[in-house]
Order: structure tokens, then C-alpha cells, then sequence
């Protein structure tokens, strides 16, 4: 078994509604000196057998094909040490 | 004339599109997302709703139901498709439309009655109006700002492929005030705004929207 994270976010230049709320809160709670926030996804894959460079390039399949949209946002696919 | 209207688990607004199509003079007939046939249709309807919860990201999941495989490759072919709301955020991931539609930059859902002008009216779904012609159509969405990337846009204005635009006031943040567009055989429209819930004196202020589904049926008598 190993697992795989796909992080997906928004394209820099695409308006994140909703990294401005969060944004927007902070100060509200007294949390400050923060100048920007976005918000993305991050899915955790949890892969069967070996990790391939097969197995590699499906999951990168996966990201740019369902997980993410190219339109509006960026991937990025890493595998995650396994920690006991 | 039989239309076809997609029901998606999820979607809301699948028997007011079937009985737009009435109200106009077409047959309606109930598509089912995992149907592997659109059974003989000649134009199909992508209701609005919250197909899949709206999970992933509107649409992204809807966009692989079996149904679609069949609507995408007769949209190829020339069959006139209409997404509404998240029909066009449907298509949209389906690539059968340029650009995305992202949250409302006020962070809020919309609910109106929205005035557009409608811009293109070769297509298969809005040869019944006057180029330029105001119209008045309810929008109701969260995720409704159409976007794309500077060249997209200057290519789907220049070869006028923008078929309605947002009048008065933009209420998401779409780029160039984009309520609707189509793609470059104009068979194919997106459109945010809800012409079905505006073809009706009875239930509604207005009656622009049944010029939608009136040219589509033209398409088919011609």
C-alpha cells in the first residue's frame, strides 16, 4: 500500500471566492499579519500493490482528467512516506 | 419534435425544463443519467440542480455519467444541446463549452429576476428572438461567474459566440458580463439563467424564456 496526495488549487489568476472569506475572517478573530489566503482540495489515494511509474502516471491521470479542473485549477502529485 | 431532459441524481429543475417543452409545442421525454441511448431524441436538455450534491466541483462528476458519453458524441454531431445552470457548468466540464463557472464573486447565491441581452441569435436555441433583443429571465445560482482566459474570451466575442450577457448589473463577477455561450457550431448553449421558469404567465412575471425551446423546435421543422 502506498498513498498518494493529489493537491489541487485554484490557478493564481482565478478569483477565490472563498479563500477571500477566510481571508476576510481572520482579523475579525484578532489573527493578523496574514496577506493572502486561497483554499483548495487536497485527496489522499490510498494505492493498491506497488506504486509503479504506471501506476504513477494513472494517478496523474486521475488528477488532471476528474480531481481537477485544467480550466481553473493546478495539481500537484506527491507520494506520501508511509510513518508508523 | 422529442426533447430530451437528463435527469441527474440531484437535479432540480428537470420537470419544469420537460414542461417548457410542452409549453412550447414539443414532445418531452425523461432521459435517465445512466441511460446508455438518448432514445431517438432530437435536441437534449441539461436541467439546472445540484447533480451529485455538487461534489468535486459542479458538474465534474455528472459529466462522466453514462448518459453523457451519448450526449457529448451526438453534440459532436450536430444535435442541439441546452444546459441550464448546472447543465452549462455540465458542459463546461464536459469541454463541449470553453471556460468554467466559479463561485459568485459576492459570495452569495443569487436569486432574480435577471435582464440580459440576448448577442448570438444563430444558434439552435435562440433563432425565435431578435438579434439584441432584452429579455428577462430568473437566475438562481451560487457558482454562476462564467470565466476563461483572455484569449478564449476575445475569440468567443470576436466570432460572436457570447449568446446572452448580464444587463444593468453583473451578479457574479462573469467575465464580460458572459450569461451564456455556445460553441462554434452553435448547436451547443450554455446559459445561466432559467428560461424555463419564465415560460408561463400563470407561475412567473415573464414569459422570455420559451423562446429557448420555441427555436429549437424550429430547428427540427426546418
Amino acid at each position: 500500500m502506498a498513498r498518494v496526495v493529489v493537491d489541487v488549487m485554484p490557478k493564481p489568476e482565478i478569483l477565490d471566492p472563498q479563500g477571500k472569506a477566510v481571508h476576510g475572517a481572520l482579523p475579525r478573530l484578532g489573527f493578523e499579519g496574514v496577506t493572502e489566503v486561497r483554499q483548495g482540495k487536497r485527496f489522499e489515494l490510498e494505492i493498491e500493490g506497488e506504486l509503479t511509474d504506471d501506476r504513477m502516471a494513472q494517478v496523474r491521470l486521475m488528477a488532471a482528467t476528474l480531481l481537477s479542473n485544467p480550466v481553473i485549477e493546478d495539481f500537484d502529485v506527491r507520494v506520501e512516506e508511509a510513518t508508523q | 419534435m422529442r426533447v430530451g431532459v437528463v435527469t441527474f441524481p440531484g437535479s432540480l429543475d428537470d420537470v419544469d425544463a420537460a414542461r417548457a417543452v410542452t409549453v412550447a409545442g414539443g414532445e418531452a421525454v425523461a432521459l435517465w443519467h445512466g441511460d446508455h441511448d438518448l432514445h431517438g431524441v432530437d435536441a437534449v436538455v441539461l436541467p439546472g440542480g445540484f447533480s451529485y450534491g455538487d461534489y468535486l466541483r459542479c458538474g465534474a462528476i455528472a459529466r462522466f455519467a453514462p448518459v453523457m458519453t451519448e450526449v457529448i458524441a451526438a453534440a459532436q454531431e450536430g444535435l442541439p444541446v441546452l444546459g441550464i445552470c448546472n447543465g452549462f457548468q455540465i458542459l463546461c466540464e464536459s469541454h463541449l463549452l470553453p471556460g468554467a463557472l466559479i463561485r459568485n464573486d459576492a459570495r452569495r447565491f443569487v436569486c432574480r429576476d435577471q435582464r440580459l441581452r440576448l448577442d448570438n441569435v444563430g444558434t439552435a436555441w435562440t433563432s425565435a428572438y431578435e438579434q439584441g433583443q432584452e429579455v428577462v429571465i430568473p437566475l438562481k445560482s451560487g457558482e454562476g461567474g462564467y470565466i476563461a482566459d483572455a484569449d478564449t474570451l476575445d475569440r468567443l466575442e470576436g466570432d460572436g459566440r457570447i449568446v446572452a450577457r448580464y444587463l444593468e448589473h453583473n451578479p457574479n463577477g462573469a467575465m464580460r458580463d458572459i450569461a451564456g455561450v455556445t460553441n462554434e457550431r452553435g448547436n451547443v448553449v450554455g446559459l445561466m439563467p432559467h428560461p424555463e421558469h419564465a415560460v408561463d404567465d400563470l407561475c412567473g412575471s415573464v414569459t422570455d424564456g420559451l423562446g429557448f425551446f420555441r427555436s429549437v423546435l424550429a430547428v427540427a421543422t426546418a
